[in-house]
């Protein structure tokens, strides 16, 4: 008798230890969407997202201001018609509070009307089209991260005024994400006194540069090339092997050393000059915190894809953490985040302008071996960019946005 | 009791209790269930539209897309850059479409076979490729974007997925009617027989070249239709709804269903947009699984999943 009334005083004693720490974890957990191109000629663009994205929830404990968090992450396929419809399966199936990812342009202009529409806040991951933060029907839009242009607007200048440079030839992919990068790099470059003497795009489903390669007009200086993936390796091959590699300085836009590519590369890489919001040689603490621990985690080091999304994350959740948690209320939450700012994300600081655009460091970088490993180390810094750089923004929305034409290549030849 | 029914009938009484379950149960469906629905039904009627070339006429295109993009594209103008309405939008894209595909057929039909396959997809690409560079017209690889939906009358905004849906239904149904009714036809039959046999039938003093052109652009005016239903599903356009992985997926959709039955074509568009949409939210290799039912179907149902039911050793013997 006495035996059963120990067990039973015993259960219910542990039940109701257990039950204690349950009905504090009652709280609703916050669902972040993330839209990626799994699928894809950008599938590891997109794993290097995916994995940033578990790691950065890792790293707070799978929950911000008392709310877990559940992150769904689907796949786009890269079609806009795709990501859409994964968009409104997110928003009518899942109910989440935050949409996050898209990489591609094509699947960030199909979605970013909708989440608009249905008032959810929406951290982009798609560099371009730039003029997307100008348009007001996105007011839910928050970009994060650079736009195109951002970054290649700093790097024309500085290229002009520090390497030497005078004569340039632009050569990229033919569509809007190598227009915008390589067109504000000519726009800054021959501001500051130098001349694009040649743009040669390349089609997006060119396997070989050799023809276009070989048309470079050899009285340049330095070629500025726009690739990514696959499509950087390549290049980088193939323009030493036609010789060039000796002949001028070779610079790039954001992701032509990239991490997610350089790590495939070899001696043809080296001495590459390119600038980007992110470098995995980055010195600070911050950043040599992220990488030790992305190598460790994942095994590789972190790209600009990754970095992109770690930050962007850290800086969400401390928007989460100005509402303490409370995302529901949408309209307070916006507003919370457009005016959070923090000071040591990997990349350094991060805030945003007027247009939800970010303004964050651009660094410029040169490829050079250290310790046996390919790396982007830092040579410049140009801190606290916009996406207007020295402009004034309500006479640049009023421009017309880069394309291939515009600006126009009055010293081409 | 139903072998003794007469084929024609139970498929009548089958397709009208399809119907009405989906104009009554839709209310009671998820969101994501209807969106998923509305694209099936959309992508139905280009199938459909194939159909009449792969399986009626027996021309097998790969440039379905085209007509599809084409007029997706051209309702996307109106209806952004020239505020025209709706129906004013579906006039001009259908009348293009039309116009692309008298073109187009004039171009195509000179060859048979795969080199009809191959040059329906070069003139594919052709447009694929105007698609992406007349940036003054199409705004590129951005695509044009916020089309808007309809509004049909004062009460009646095409905005909530259950109003588009039912408005898709009703579209889908009068497309279904015309096509069984265009096949049903005698010109339809004569394309069965250019298909069987077109030496035979020109011998019989048709002329089977008039009749393979008007299949052409019919195809192309259904296809028209779906285009500009898509452009407003979807509420843009950019040039991957007229690359040749659209056209791709609607010949995969008309092999899958099982061709020359347009019923089966609506089946094999119904089973693709369920496995991009569902079943990849459970499975990131959903194009294997894809890829293996496709692998099935060819080796198990080579008429396709209606095929396979119609197959003469399925129907008991009646004797």
């Amino acid at each position: 008798m006495l035996r059963r009334v120990l067990v039973l005083g015993l259960v219910l004693g542990v039940s109701c230890a257990l039950l204690i720490p349950m009905a504090g974890a009652a709280a609703k957990p916050i669902k972040i969407g993330f839209i990626a191109p799994l699928t894809g000629p950008a599938a590891a663009n997109a794993k290097d997202m995916v994995d940033a994205l578990h790691m950065a929830i890792e790293d707070v404990g799978g929950k911000v201001a008392g709310r877990p968090l559940q992150v769904i992450v689907e796949d786009d396929a890269t079609k806009p018609a795709q990501g859409l419809a994964k968009a409104r399966k997110l928003v009518t199936e899942d109910g989440i509070q935050i949409l996050s990812g898209v990489m591609l342009g094509s699947v960030n202009g199909a979605v970013a009307p909708y989440v608009n529409e249905k008032k959810i806040p929406f951290l982009t991951m798609a560099a371009s089209p730039s003029d997307i933060t100008f348009k007001k029907d996105t007011a839910y839009m928050l970009r994060p991260i650079s736009s195109g242009i951002q970054v290649m607007h700093p790097f024309g200048e500085w290229a002009y005024k520090n390497l030497g440079v005078k004569r340039v030839v632009l050569m990229g992919l033919d569509y809007s994400f190598g227009y915008e990068n390589l067109q504000a790099f000519h726009r800054t470059f021959e501001e500051a006194g130098g001349k694009v003497i040649q743009q040669i795009w390349t089609p997006v489903n060119a396997l070989d540069f050799a023809p276009y390669l070989a048309q470079v007009n050899k009285d340049a200086d330095a070629i500025c090339a726009l690739y990514w993936g696959s499509f950087s390796l390549r290049f980088t091959k193939q323009f030493e092997e036609a010789g060039l590699k000796g002949k001028m300085k070779v610079l790039g836009g954001p992701t032509f050393t990239d991490e997610h590519v350089l790590r495939d590369m070899g001696d043809e890489a080296l001495d590459i000059i390119t600038a980007n919001s992110w470098s995995a040689a980055l010195d600070t603490p911050a950043a040599k915190k992220f990488v030790q621990e992305y190598r460790k985690r994942r095994g590789l080091v972190p790209s600009f894809y990754s970095e992109m999304v770690y930050s962007a994350m850290r800086w969400l959740f401390e928007g989460i953490r100005a509402v303490n948690g409370n995302v529901e209320d949408s309209e307070k939450f916006l507003a919370a985040i457009k005016r959070t700012k923090i000071t040591n994300a990997p990349r350094g600081p991060i805030a945003l302008d007027a247009y939800s655009n970010a303004i964050h460091n651009i660094y410029v970088r040169k490829v050079e071996r250290v310790g046996g490993e390919l790396q982007n180390t830092v040579i410049a810094t140009i801190p606290n960019v916009s996406q207007f750089w020295t402009y004034n923004p309500d006479q640049f929305i009023a421009e017309p946005s880069y394309s291939r034409d515009y600006p126009p290549c009055k010293n081409c030849q | 009791m139903a072998a003794g029914m007469p084929r024609g009938t139970r498929g009548i009484l089958l397709g009208m209790a399809a119907v009405l379950a989906m104009a009554l149960g839709a209310p009671f469906l998820s969101e994501y269930l209807l969106e998923s629905l509305a694209q099936a039904l959309i992508w139905g009627i280009a199938a459909m539209s194939l159909d009449l070339l792969l399986g009626y006429a027996g021309l097998p295109s790969l440039g379905h897309a085209t007509y599809m993009g084409v007029s997706a594209y051209a309702a996307a103008v109106v209806m952004t850059r020239f505020h025209g309405g709706f129906f004013g939008a579906l006039g001009v894209a259908v009348l293009l479409s039309a116009v692309v595909a008298a073109l187009f057929g004039l171009l195509a039909l000179r060859a048979k076979g795969h080199y009809f396959l191959l040059i329906t997809m070069a003139l594919a690409m052709v447009v694929w490729g105007l698609a992406y560079r007349w940036v003054s017209l199409t705004n590129g690889d951005n695509g044009i974007v916020d089309i808007p939906r309809p509004q049909l009358g004062a009460a009646w905004s095409l905005g909530p997925i259950l109003h588009f849906y039912y408005f898709t239904l009703l579209c889908f149904l009068i497309a279904l009617a015309l096509m069984l009714f265009f096949v049903r036809s005698p010109f339809g039959l004569t394309l069965v027989g250019i298909r069987e046999s077109e030496s035979r039938m020109r011998a019989l003093g048709y002329n089977t070249w008039l009749h393979k052109y008007l299949a052409f652009i019919v195809a192309g005016v259904f296809s028209g239709v779906s285009g500009v239903l898509w452009a407003t599903y979807n509420g843009f356009v950019s040039p991957m709804d007229v690359d040749v992985f659209g056209s791709l997926e609607a010949l995969l959709m008309v092999a899958l269903g099982g061709p020359g039955t347009l019923v089966g074509a609506c089946i094999g568009s119904a089973v693709l947009v369920v496995l991009k949409n569902v079943v990849s939210i459970y499975f990131q290799r959903w194009m294997t699984i894809m890829g293996i039912i496709f692998i099935l179907t060819v080796y198990y149902a080579p008429d396709g999943i209606l095929g396979y039911f119609r197959r003469p050793s399925a129907r008991p013997e009646t004797m």
